[in-house]
This record gives C-alpha cells, structure tokens and sequence, in this order.
C-alpha cells in the first residue's frame, strides 16, 4: 500500500517527496523515481484520485494553444512580425491572421505594426517545436496603443483575472483605468496618473496573497480603502 | 520606438506622479548597504537601490607607478554589465555603457581627491599599490550610475591592504588591518530630463525616453565636482 506524504493544498519544493509506492501517479509538475514520487517545482500540491498534480507557483511563461496574450513587436519579417512573448519562445504574427486587408507584395509592414508596439493576440498553434503562431482575429484582439505594459509572475495571472474575470473588472470599475491582462504575465494599463498606481499596487498585493481564500472580497475592501469610494464587483 | 512610452511617462509627470507612484525628486527606497561582500576581495559592497542591485569588489597589486608621477599609487575602476542583470546587454567585452559608468565612478573618486594617491606609493618610482575597482550590476532596474557609485565608495571604506611578506609579496590569503585613509566621501547624483520635467532616480522606463541625462558628484558640504552630460536629444 502506497502512502501519501501531502494534503492537497500543501505548498512543496523542489525534490519534495510527495508519495511513496506505485499506487500514486506523477502528474504535471511531479516526477517518478523509483518508489517515490518528488516535487519538480515550487507549487500547492492538487490531488485528483491516484494523480497528484502540482499547481505552479514560479516559472516561466510557457505559450499553450488558446491563451490570450500581450506581446511585443520586436522584428518585422518578409510575410509579417515576430513577436517577444515574455517567454523563451518568439511568436510569429502572419500577414493573414493580422489583417483583412490587401497587402502588396513588398508593401512596408510598419504602417500596421511597428517595432517596439504592444499587442494582443490570441496563440492559434504551438508546434512540438515550440514554434507559436499567433492571430489577431477576433474579439478584443487589437493593437494597444499608449499605456504602459508592466510583468508580473505568469502563475499568478488566473487570480488576477478572478473567477469570470471579476478580480479585473473589479480593479477596471474601481479606477476607470483600461487594463488588459495577457496569460504570459504581461499587464498593460493606461489611465490617470494615481489611478495607474493604484492598480499597480493592487496587482502586486494579489500577487502576494494568490494563495489565500476570499482574495476579492480582500481586494474590494483595499481598494474600497485606497479610492475612497464605494467599489462595485 | 519609445515615443508612446515617453509620451505616457509624460503625460503622468504632468499629474506629478511617476510609473511607481513616486514623486519627480524622490529615491526609491530602501536604500541598501552591505560591506564586505565577497571574501575574495580586499573590499566589497553590495547596493540596492530599489530593485537595482550592485556590487563592487576592490582588489589591489604592486604596480611601478606612471612615470609622470612617480610618487603616487594608480587606481582603475572597471564595469561589466552582465546579460543576467538587463536581457540588453550582450556578453563580450564591454560596450560603450559600461565604459562610461566606470569612467563616471571613476571621475568621482579621483576628482573629489578623496583617496590621497602619495599615501599609495612604497618606493618612489619603483612599487606603489594600483587599486582595481570592479563593478557589476546584478540587476539593472534603473539609475545604475548612482548605485554603482555609492558601491564603489562602500567598497572603498570596506578596504583592508593586504599583507606583505619578507620578498614585500601580497599575501592575499589573509585578510590585512590597515584601512585607506578617505578625505572626503563623494556621492554621485544623476538627474535625467524628460519633456520639461527633471526626475531623479529613474526606472527602465523612463531612461529609455530620456532627453538629457546629467551626473554631479556632491560632498557633504554640497561643494559640485563633476558634471557628466549625457544623451542630450535635440
């Protein structure tokens, strides 16, 4: 009979054992050796039957297929853009995904996008390869124009967003200040001046308390603080 | 390419209030020293300044000094920007930056003559101690001049010489006692121009849209010694 060494919930590092004997399966974020089943990375333990699956709680943006994200201009190609996802791996952006209109050929690209502007797209595939492919078709996918693009930790940006997107529409009608939050921990916000610090400061208290229950709640009450006014979710 | 960003960071300084919620003439903070960084060296520091992190080690040899004076020691004061501290800089020998902060901190310190160089010399126009600064950021968040500077200072007080044997060799294995003597403390200040707005301190951000950039190192008793104008945009 195998023996589990964690609750769910359990916050775990690195080498971490988690179980021992071969009733357990590792899942994502956990690996086998031997009888033993280790921590790969620091994360909240999450147990599903026999699997126990770790819930990353640092690392690196690694692009999925159907994430949203925020992204940089950082070269213009022959057939369209390249683009820093805030992760190891570039994305590219075809001519085909970012306009409905006609380009000629050797037409000059920067008249659509140019070097160093923000964007949000949508990742459409991710090759084996780690190769992204990116499109700007679709609802709210747009060019992000003025503003400022700050980071945060990638493993947090779900409770930034809250649960439907209430944490961010929360900060957005607390503020009045336009906040997009890309799943590769890119956040770009344009607003007033104090506003756009407000919602900084917010952002980085989530951050810290992501692992905490009743996080809205918390977070309305401190911004309800911070305004002066009475917040509405 | 930086227009947009610059235009925002304008935009706000007009509001009076900067991208972290401080004001045009504030610090981050805190503002951190630790002395005697690293073993190896004969004097250390590590600085913080917000989140830009600097350390400095001090070394020191015998050297013949240069023959134009030949009864005082030599300093040099190098910096390496690693691509660990700021995904911008390029390993490889160093760039036109690093040259510059190393010869800015340099400035500092010979300027304000806070080091008596005669006090480094053993034989006359034989032996006198050469001091090697090395500076190395460890994260670029901004403002790395000031911070570089007020590690270099740090690491200075933080010097021990080290020992000599029968032979008048270093014996670098033990660490020595006596200190360098330091005349005055200078500190480097950089204020940077952005629209009709001057901010001290500046993050990444806004030294990207920087109009002019001016260093002065400043003693206690506010008395200027250097000027360094940098990246004037007309």
């Amino acid at each position: 009979m195998s023996e589990l060494l964690v609750k769910d919930k359990d916050i775990v590092v690195p080498g971490e054992v988690l179980a021992v004997g071969m009733d357990h399966l590792p899942g994502k974020g956990t690996y086998r050796e031997d009888e033993k089943i280790l921590a790969g990375q620091l994360g909240l333990v999450s147990i599903d039957g026999r699997a126990i699956k770790l819930i990353p709680m640092s690392g690196r943006y690694i692009p999925k297929t159907g994430d949203t994200i925020v992204c940089k201009v950082t070269d213009i190609l022959m057939t369209g853009w390249r683009l820093d996802t805030n992760s190891a791996y570039s994305a590219v952006l075809s001519m085909k995904d970012a306009t409905s209109d006609y380009i000629q050929r050797g037409a000059d690209l920067t008249q659509y996008f140019n070097l160093g502007e923000w964007l949000v797209c949508k990742i459409v595939n991710v090759t084996s390869q780690k190769l992204v492919d990116v499109t700007m078709k679709g609802p709210g996918l747009r060019n992000l124009k003025g503003g400022r693009v700050f980071s945060v930790n990638t493993n947090k940006v779900p409770r930034i967003i809250g649960k439907q997107g209430s944490m961010v529409s929360m900060l957005k009608n607390a503020t009045g200040c336009r906040i997009t939050v890309g799943q590769n921990g890119w956040v770009w916000i344009d607003g007033e001046a104090d506003k756009e610090v407000i919602v900084v400061e917010a952002i980085r208290k989530i951050e810290e308390e992501s692992h905490t229950s009743g996080l809205t709640d918390k977070m309305k009450e401190y911004l309800e603080k911070v305004t002066g006014q009475k917040v509405t979710e | 390419m930086y227009r947009e960003i610059r235009n925002h960071i304008i935009k706000n300084l007009k509001a009076g209030i900067r991208f972290d919620g401080r004001k045009a003439l504030e610090y981050r903070k805190p503002i951190t020293v630790e002395y005697g960084f690293t073993k190896t060296a004969e004097g250390s520091a590590k600085v913080t300044i917000g989140e830009t992190e600097v350390i400095c080690g001090i070394k020191t040899e015998i050297g013949k000094p240069y023959p134009d004076s030949p009864n005082e020691g030599t300093m040099m004061v190098g910096a390496e920007f690693l691509p660990l501290s700021n995904p911008e800089f390029e390993a490889g020998p160093p760039g036109i930056d690093s040259i510059e902060l190393a010869r800015v901190v340099d400035r500092g310190i010979r300027e304000s003559k806070c080091i008596d160089f005669k006090s480094l010399c053993l034989e006359p126009g034989e032996k006198a101690w050469t001091i090697i600064i090395d500076i190395c950021p460890l994260n670029d968040a901004g403002n790395l001049l000031d911070a570089s500077a007020l590690a270099a200072l740090a690491a200075l007080k933080d010097f021990r010489f080290p020992k000599l044997d029968e032979d008048g060799k270093i014996v670098y294995k033990e660490k020595g006692t006596e200190k360098i003597k330091l005349l005055c403390e200078p500190v480097e200040c950089t204020v940077i121009k952005v629209g009709e707005f001057f901010i001290v301190d500046p993050i990444i951000d806004e030294q990207k849209a920087v109009d002019a950039r001016l260093t002065v190192a400043v003693l206690r008793t506010e008395i200027l010694l250097l000027c360094r104008k940098a990246e004037i945009v007309l």
